[in-house]
């Protein structure tokens, strides 16, 4: 029986530790883990942040050689995938071949039975899916290559083709006997063609592609003389703009949106005296061009227009290679470019960023060709001993400490800017990915809010915790608290569809109230003074505050009924307008005054409630002690409560401008969200947590947007974590101190 | 006199009153806020008298009909900037703004009218106000109601006969509601089913010609009962199209109105104060139960409230348990040292972090990371639709406990640490194992605070939008997160949010102007739960600590 109970007894023991001791692991894991998990949040930010950061990779793939000839290859161009790419030999013989081995999947030979070979290639749009071919004699023929994804029991294969899809029929040019050059450029519904002659006549015609895919008659044509001679021949992407250039650097630049009226631009020398040109290439969107001389140095120029509103094209920026290029690639979707040089160096640069991203010889033998893929991820290079295929892992080339945070020169801007402009419709922008608007943005809105809270919130604190009734101050307290805890969206909201359009009515009255609150209150407190004993006895110390309710809404009401006589007869009724001809001060409705005082609103509870609380523990001993040697409840106030109070203060004041960093809502419907760089209190701006808000969402997985978003995110916790545990830290010592005394 | 006024500047007493002004320039602040948002919200439902106002136009004089929405003074100057005349001597001119409706008539719903060109306003009797389901309110005398081209009734008569005929077609338009979201939702979502299932065989090599032919059998007879049902459909959408009712609008024009498309008719200016009264809480009980209606800039909010219930109770689910653990580990469990300081300063700094960023991360970590494996792993046949890899209810459930864990967290340490250690010690004095001293004795006495933490914690996450926008929120949800169908709750489904309905609706609808009472009801109704969770939590703690503080002696 005793045995019994003494085993289920210390079975029980036995119970009691497990659990005891189940628990105690259970909780440190599980707390560990919640730690763990909050820790996370950095690096998991980190983690995504991190790959722009990363450097460019080359890895050499295959190698492999195709067969020859007697006929000369004329153009290489690989597909979309980076699977097959195709040249186009002089006998009209197009071959497929694979990447991986070098097997040629797939050859079409183009009839050519009356004009023998092909003589030269030009391709109609970027990625080379459709080819323009010169046939000897003045004929062109287009021809299309296309892919299509099969499966074929189970297994994916590529099938390549060639089409005609302007006809299977050469079209014959008039006026020239004999091309010795062609450009073509296809744009949203016309193709422009340009062919130039032995003779110097060049051609210029212009085909409606509309519907019929069928090439007509042509729309409209025009003959000119090159003068010189002319090595390049270059449209822009919507073939307003041609350029006519020699190998010395000279180019000559001609209006073509309506061939009716070619109009000579004007003449630029792209290079000094005595350098030639190696290569000449329009980047992606055809704003700009890149120059590459004999001595490897590109140049990028780019379509600006000066003070007259004439075009012309500057200099933009510059890279170096070593030695002069064999093949400059611009790359088809980014504003980059690959090339190599003569030394079998492969370089790879991007303009927006100024970044010479890679370097490092991987290439034998002579380079006769190169081409990128459309993603620019694989590089097939063509050279005397056979064909070499380069892997190239190149995702976020856009960023660099400078495109950043430094002042960037864009595209068709005149001048370097900061600017932030992450997408557009269209395939050819330029992203402009500048922190320095947001940054701005962000600071300018803590900056105003900070103006509003720091005084209202101290003073406030001040008075709360040394003055105050502790029966008003039960009261008081929490009703400020309260106001922490509204949801911004309903702060942002009365801010921009409230408080904006009534601010915009009394621009002058809620200035002018910023002057008219303190005086008036001295006023009264003056006034005070003379009142009879018995009225100012009858309020009991620490209600001041509650005398001055109605005082304040009286003098609020008071100037915003004033106001307007005022506005009439200083400021011919309209102070709005008044700012803009003397000052040149334009008003934004929803503007960095009206964030400033929302957000102003949501940061007042933060500071206010630390504050209060560190002005509220100071010991009472030492004010006691102050009294006692008979300095005034103000000066103590001062020179012991503040003196001793104010580290506590200031991380109240390091808390609200944390808070105030990342404020969303306000700021998103508070202001006009446009990222400009303007400090003044009438404009707008955007904020960092704003642009992650309206962006993000929209931004597609792993791109370099995304990961810039992130950056971003990143950067405001890491500036808010800082400020927090600084204040923290310091509170926190105060409080050791406070103890002590 | 010069030297009383020195003497009082230097006592600091004007600074005192600077001081003192300032604490109630807050106050101010506060209560204005809260009875701004009170009174524009409260008053969006109360059916105000519809006015016929004869006004001056270049044309002649016109009649307008519609309701005073506000009125308001601009200067002289800036009005005659835009082309009127203000009368001599006039500082300001007064301007009302008229809600006139009838918007798929007039163009717009509301209307300027210069105060000096009113000749007269009146409020007849007779004048409707008609809530519809498109185009917004209209407002008209009726002339006449018919049924299927045939009048029935006119004059006096027709009023009552409208009302009666209103009635069945509410009654029409929930039996449609009901087949519509109900059964055919049903069917739909069965379907949608059956077409995963036969993916997933096919993936798993599975679709042998007998459990095709089963899933077929399925599909047959859903399909079956579905044609049946659509057939009902089309009896009851005939049914509800029957009736017609003729208005007189402000132009004189006369109208045509399918009941289908009437919710309700009102003659207010024939109300008295307790009919008034009594449509006030009518009105704010639609507002809180019904589906909102034309890009939600009218309606209800009923979606929203659903949605932030729903997203707030998942999220209590799941930072109660997190918030008390870490607690107990950092205040019972863990040494404390250097480590365990850091580690609270890093907690504790966590409120601080900006909302967005746990939006971002969110987005990032538990969207596409978590989400997107977990549709890898145990969602395949759905792909390429994701399930778990887009945002929804889970992941924003998620998001905001981990943003509102430092609130439990610190709440719950505070309530720990207020706990005498006496207490403790007799409990394991008497034998009792650490983990149920803690059970038993610690949590108890702690509960207090950690209701407290998790009560501000709600607060906030009731209120919290900005990352809300990145994982999970969306202007319009097809579907409640819970509904009949089985699992009953779908925690991967995106929801409606009172905070995102506020910013949606006010910064992103195509009609602002007449969505503006909407939004401030909607802002009214999440500051009123907001501001009583924090009463709550206030007074919850305050009494904790004056019941502490008699521990203490």
């Amino acid at each position: 029986m005793n045995e019994s109970i003494r085993k289920a007894h210390s079975w029980q023991q036995r119970k009691r530790a497990l659990i005891d001791n189940g628990a105690r692991y259970a909780i440190g894991l599980g707390g560990a883990g919640i730690i763990f998990a909050v820790v996370l949040i950095f690096f998991y930010l980190l983690w995504v942040v991190l790959p722009i950061f990363k450097p460019v990779e080359v890895q050499p793939q295959t190698r492999f050689e195709l067969p020859t000839g007697d006929a000369v290859d004329r153009y290489l161009v690989m597909e979309e995938g980076g699977e097959l790419a195709a040249r186009i030999l002089s006998s009209g013989d197009i071959q497929f071949f694979s990447l991986a081995d070098g097997q040629i999947v797939h050859q079409e030979a183009i009839d050519l039975p009356e004009y023998g070979s092909v003589i030269d290639v030009v391709r109609l749009d970027r990625e080379g899916r459709q080819l323009a071919l010169v046939l000897d004699n003045t004929r062109v023929l287009f021809v299309e290559l296309k892919y299509r994804v099969n499966f074929h029991e189970g297994k994916r294969e590529l099938i390549a083709s060639v089409a005609f899809p302007y006809g299977e029929e050469p079209l014959a040019l008039n006026y020239i006997d004999h091309i010795t050059r062609l450009a073509v450029q296809r744009s949203s519904d016309r193709l422009l063609l340009a062919a130039l002659d032995s003779d110097g006549e060049l051609l210029l015609q212009s085909y409606d592609v509309g519907d019929d895919e069928e090439l007509s008659e042509p729309e409209n044509e025009s003959l000119i003389t090159a003068e010189g001679s002319v090595d390049y021949m270059l449209f822009d992407a919507n073939a307003d703009w041609f350029y006519l250039a020699d190998r010395s650097g000279a180019v000559v630049q001609y209006s073509v949106s309506d061939l009716e009226d070619v109009k000579l631009i004007g003449h630029i020398r792209l290079l000094p005296p005595e350098r030639h040109l190696t290569h000449l290439t329009m980047l992606l969107g055809g704003v700009s061009m890149l120059a590459a001389d004999d001595t490897g140095k590109i140049t990028q120029w780019s379509l600006q227009r000066d003070d007259k509103n004439q075009y012309g094209l500057r200099e933009v920026r510059s890279f170096q290679s070593d030695s002069p290029l064999v093949s400059l690639m611009p790359e088809h979707r980014r504003k980059g470019m690959a090339a190599i040089n003569e030394k079998g160096e492969l370089l790879i640069f991007y303009t927006t960023s100024e970044r010479n991203l890679f370097m490092e010889k991987l290439i034998d033998g002579n380079v006769t060709r190169a081409v990128l893929s459309s993603r620019a991820d694989r590089l097939l290079v063509e050279t005397s001993q056979g064909y070499q295929v380069l892997h190239i892992d190149n995702d976020y080339p856009e960023l660099s400490w400078h495109a950043l945070w430094g002042q960037v020169m864009y595209e068709g801007y005149n001048e370097p800017q900061y600017s932030w402009q992450s997408s557009a419709a269209n395939n050819d922008f330029e992203p402009k990915f500048s922190f320095m608007p947001l940054a701005f943005g962000t600071l300018k809105a803590a900056f105003y809010a900070m103006i509003v809270a720091v005084p209202l919130a101290i003073m406030g604190a001040l008075y709360t915790a040394y003055f105050m009734s502790p029966k008003m101050r039960g009261w008081v307290k929490p009703s400020i608290e309260i106001m922490g805890a509204l949801p911004t969206a309903i702060l942002g909201f009365l801010a921009g569809l409230w408080f904006a359009p009534y601010v915009e009515e009394h621009l002058l009255a809620v200035m002018a109230l910023a002057f008219i609150f303190p005086i008036g209150l001295m006023l009264f407190a003056w006034f005070w003074t003379y009142l009879p004993g018995s009225v100012r006895h009858h309020i009991p110390e620490g209600w001041h505050a509650a005398v001055l309710i109605p005082v304040i809404l009286f003098i609020g009401w008071a100037t915003l009924v004033i106001a307007p006589y005022i506005e009439l007869v200083i400021f011919d009724g309209n102070i709005r307008g008044w700012m803009l001809h003397e000052f040149d001060i334009g008003y934004d409705q929803r503007n960095a005054m009206v964030v400033g005082i929302a957000m102003g609103l949501a940061v007042i509870p933060s500071i206010f409630s630390i504050s209060e609380d560190a002005i509220f523990s100071v010991p009472k001993h030492l004010v006691n002690g102050s009294l006692a040697l008979g300095a005034t409840t103000w000066q103590t106030l001062m020179r012991v409560v503040l003196l001793t109070a104010s580290p506590g203060i200031f991380s109240a004041v390091m808390i609200g401008f944390g808070r105030a960093i990342g404020e969303t809502m306000i700021v998103l419907m508070a202001t006009g969200n446009t990222p400009l760089m303007d400090a003044s209190m009438f404009q707008g701006m955007r904020t960092l947590s704003a642009n992650i808000a309206v962006e993000l969402p929209e931004s597609e997985l792993g791109s370099t947007h995304y990961r810039i978003l992130f950056l971003a995110a990143l950067v405001l916790f890491m500036v808010t974590f800082v400020f927090n545990t600084a204040a923290e830290v310091i509170r926190q010592r105060l409080r050791k101190r406070y103890g002590s005394l | 006199m010069k030297s009383k006024f020195t003497n009082w500047w230097q006592s600091g007493s004007p600074w005192i009153w600077l001081n003192a002004g300032a604490v109630s320039a807050s106050i101010i602040v506060v209560f204005g806020l809260l009875l701004l948002i009170a009174m524009r919200g409260m008053g969006h439902f109360w059916p105000a008298d519809i006015q016929q106002i004869e006004y001056q136009t270049e044309d002649g004089v016109k009649r307008i009909i519609g309701e005073h929405i506000s009125t308001e003074f601009i200067g002289r100057i800036r009005y005659e900037e835009s082309g009127g005349k203000a009368p001599e001597g006039a500082l300001e001119v007064e301007r009302r703004l008229i809600k006139t409706g009838n918007r798929e008539i007039l163009g717009t719903d509301f209307r300027w009218l210069d105060a000096q060109h009113i000749k007269s306003t009146d409020a007849p009797k007779h004048l409707a106000v008609i809530e519809r389901e498109e185009w917004g309110n209209f407002y008209g005398y009726l002339n006449t109601v018919s049924e299927q081209q045939q009048v029935v009734a006119t004059g006096g008569a027709a009023w009552s006969e409208l009302l009666k005929r209103i009635e069945r077609v509410r009654d029409l338009r929930a039996e449609i509601h009901t087949l519509e979201r109900g059964e055919i939702g049903a069917i739909n979502y069965s379907l949608e089913r059956l077409r995963l299932k036969r993916k997933m065989l096919a993936l798993e090599g599975d679709d042998t010609p007998d459990n095709l032919a089963a899933i077929s059998g399925e599909e047959k007879v859903l399909d079956q009962r579905y044609q049946h049902l659509r057939k009902q459909l089309l009896v009851l959408k005939t049914e509800i199209n029957r009736d017609q009712a003729s208005f007189e609008v402000m132009d004189g024009r006369v109208v045509n109105i399918s009941l289908a498309n009437i919710i309700s008719a009102l003659q207010p200016n024939s109300m008295g104060v307790a009919d008034k009264l009594f449509q006030y809480f009518h009105n704010f009980k639609n507002f809180m139960l019904d589906d909102p209606r034309e890009a939600n800039t009218e309606g209800g909010v009923f979606p929203a409230i659903f949605g932030t219930v729903m997203m707030v109770l998942l999220m209590s689910i799941l930072v109660t348990p997190m918030g008390v653990i870490a607690a107990l580990y950092l205040r019972e469990y863990a040494r404390q040292g250097t480590m365990i300081r850091i580690i609270r300063i890093a907690v504790n700094n966590l409120a601080g972090v900006p909302s967005i960023v746990y939006g971002v991360f969110g987005l990032g970590f538990f969207v596409y990371f978590l989400g997107g494996n977990i549709d890898r792993l145990f969602f395949p046949e759905a792909a390429p639709a994701p399930v778990f890899g887009t945002p929804g209810l889970l992941w924003a459930s998620l998001t905001l406990s981990l943003l509102t864990l430092p609130v439990v967290i610190v709440s719950t340490e505070e309530g720990l640490a207020r706990i005498p250690s006496a207490l403790r010690e007799g409990s394991l004095a008497l034998g009792a194992t650490k983990f149920e001293t803690i059970w038993k004795v610690v949590l108890p006495m702690a509960s207090p605070a950690i209701m407290t933490g998790l009560i501000l914690a709600i607060a906030r996450a009731a209120g919290e939008v900005a990352p809300l926008m990145l994982v999970g929120v969306v202007k319009l949800a097809p579907e409640l997160p819970l509904d009949e169908n089985f699992p009953f709750m779908h925690v991967e489904r995106k929801f409606m949010h009172l905070g995102f309905h506020i910013y949606d609706v006010g910064f992103q609808s195509p009609n602002v102007e007449a969505a503006r009472p909407l939004v401030y009801a909607t802002a009214f109704l999440l500051v009123m739960v907001i501001v009583l969770l924090n009463i709550t939590a206030i007074m919850l703690r305050n009494r904790l600590r004056e019941k502490f503080k008699a521990f203490e002696h």
